[in-house]
């Protein structure tokens, strides 16, 4: 198991217990029945914290640092990615990638947020907060892929469309509104799959799907818990975050009772940024089991 | 200038009104005579649905459809009220059961089949309600293949208190819209004070045609978010009609006065 580098607060436990596991590993002795019983100690312990996160705990999953994200989904399963870059007016938006990738025996377009795990990576693509291009971008290679009968597969992980003077005066909510309109008239399949943050309209501007999913723990909602405290709560802390969270029935088990989405795809315990490997073989599997 | 006066002490509140624009005091039988327009400087006052459907459509033409349709509570949302007692709080204020007025009537004599949205129910916000008003609008617009209006005023975008199912509203209205658009038919949107959020970055934004009121607030993002994230003061004029104009995003700005008039003239270059 990929020790993460960062630990949620509730991962208070698991990270005690990790470094025990590891203090013990260190000692070089081989494996003890020690070693063997605090192996299983922190799996229990992983899974019972898991299978108990809040609404507000689900979020922070989602937002981990070491979470995989669309650039890392390309490398581990995708067989080749042919990136295509521009949309044709203004620029090329870095929070949303776009491109011909091959998966398996199956050629499709994907389109992903992508949020970045340095600093630099994320000042580039502004935490996965897409502007007007960005959307432009994503609906002329969906329409190439739509012409030539490509499936079409879209990674949704963004906080929202970014909030800024230049994204209003070059429409971001035109430009949303379009994806909407025109992404439900596509005829190519369209297979939409929450990795992490469904933030909103600049969720859903790619969200648009004959198939649409979530993994375990991503979130989708209509506001961010942030946002909707400030509003309702009239402020936004630790505790109304916690309370909006919850209010918004915001998880992946939550939308699926709702009938919003198809499918709940499951992630290695503790979440998949502890185990990248698994977590690309369980949405390949998926993917491919719905491009057939 | 009209003098429409200034406000004496005494005078019981509501006999007179302040401009937000201009900071005059007027009469307000005054202004809305004049179609809820200040005399003065011309701002643009907000308008009930009841009133928009009186001023634009002929007269006692507009036939209500849809008035079964109630809002729920499918989250069991609460904050610091519970959204169910929110809910009988604004029915009770606004006499709707909730934000969207849709149905059929004649503008200048062409049947038409009309939607607006009122900022008086929980900001015009779109709720599960508001979503299938609007959608079921546009589908008998297609069946009926009649012009479609929809006149938005809407300053929550999506409602929160129905979470995701609001979020999904703007995808179920844009592909109702999408397949009138497939149909041929011809949809006019009318944006007015305020436009903002999950409605103008759906059915707000997808009309063959974008007419706005003079002054509107229109955007995606709230002024506050905005400022949250960049820190820099916000240009003059920002997110108004005038601004979008500007920006390319809408094709006319028409006074409240002249709606009536362009929006008949408009049915009669598409529809002929
Ligand atoms: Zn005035």
């Amino acid at each position: 198991m990929a020790s993460p580098s960062s630990y949620l607060p509730f991962e208070k436990e698991i990270q005690e217990k990790e470094d025990l596991l590891t203090t013990l590993e260190n000692k070089g002795e081989g494996p003890s029945d020690e070693i063997k019983r605090v192996r299983k100690e922190l799996t229990k312990l992983v899974q019972k914290i898991y299978t108990n996160l809040t609404a507000w705990d689900t979020v922070l999953v989602s937002r981990h640092p070491n979470r995989p994200q669309t650039l890392d989904y390309i490398n581990l399963i995708f067989d080749e990615f042919v990136e295509l870059h521009g949309d044709r007016a203004i620029g090329d938006d870095r929070a949303i990638r776009s491109g011909f990738a091959r998966l398996g025996d199956y050629r499709v377009l994907l389109i992903g947020h992508q949020k970045g795990h340095t600093l630099k990576e994320r000042n580039e693509c502004l935490y996965g907060c897409a502007h007007p291009e960005g959307y432009r971008k994503a609906l002329a290679k969906m329409k190439l892929a739509a012409k030539f009968r490509l499936p079409i597969v879209c990674l949704i992980d963004t906080p929202g469309a970014y909030p800024g003077i230049g994204a209003e005066e070059r429409g971001q909510a035109q430009l949303i509104a379009t994806n909407l309109f025109e992404m439900s008239r596509l005829r190519t399949p369209i297979i939409c799959v929450v990795i992490g943050e469904g933030g909103s309209g600049g969720a859903l501007g790619i969200g648009i799907g004959d198939r649409v999913s979530m993994l375990e723990h991503g979130y989708y909602s209509v506001i961010s818990p942030e946002g909707c405290a400030g509003i309702l709560w009239k402020t936004a802390n630790e505790e109304t975050k916690r309370l909006a969270a919850e209010a918004l029935k915001l998880t992946a088990r939550d939308l699926f009772r709702l009938r919003v989405i198809d499918d709940i795809i499951p992630e290695p315990l503790g979440g998949a940024h502890r185990d990248h490997r698994q977590m690309g073989n369980i949405l390949k599997a998926y993917l491919l089991r719905y491009l057939r | 200038m009209t003098s429409a006066g200034r406000i004496k002490r005494g005078v019981p509140e509501g006999l007179w009104i302040r401009c937000p624009q201009c900071k005059g005091t007027i009469f307000r039988k005054e202004m809305e005579a004049r179609l809820s327009v200040c005399p003065d400087c011309r701002h643009h006052f907000y308008l009930p649905a009841r009133e928009r459907i009186k001023q634009l459509l002929d007269e006692g033409s507009f036939e209500e459809w849809f008035t079964q349709l109630r809002p729920k509570d499918p989250l069991g949302f609460t904050d610091r009220v519970l959204y169910s007692q929110r809910l009988e709080a604004e029915q009770a204020k606004t006499g709707m059961p909730d934000a969207a007025v849709v149905g059929r009537g004649y503008i200048r004599g062409r049947p038409v089949v009309f939607a607006v949205t009122d900022f008086a129910f929980m900001a015009g916000s779109m709720g599960s309600v508001v979503g299938e008003k609007l959608t079921r609008g546009a589908e008998e617009a297609t069946r009926l293949k009649l012009p479609l209006i929809i006149v938005s005023g809407s300053g929550g975008g999506a409602r929160m208190q129905e979470g995701i199912l609001s979020l999904m509203q703007m995808a179920k209205i844009s592909a109702a819209l999408a397949r009138y658009d497939q149909a041929g038919g011809l949809y006019l949107s009318i944006l007015t004070n305020p436009t903002m959020g999950g409605v103008a970055a759906s059915f707000a934004l997808q009309g063959d045609l974008t007419l706005a009121e003079p002054g509107a607030l229109v955007g995606f993002a709230g002024k506050r978010t905005i400022w949250n994230t960049v820190r820099l003061e916000l240009p003059d004029g920002f997110q108004t009609s005038e601004f979008l104009l500007k920006h390319g995003f809408v094709d006319r700005i028409v006074p409240r006065k002249d709606l009536r008039t362009e929006v008949a003239r408009i049915i009669d270059y598409c529809e002929h």
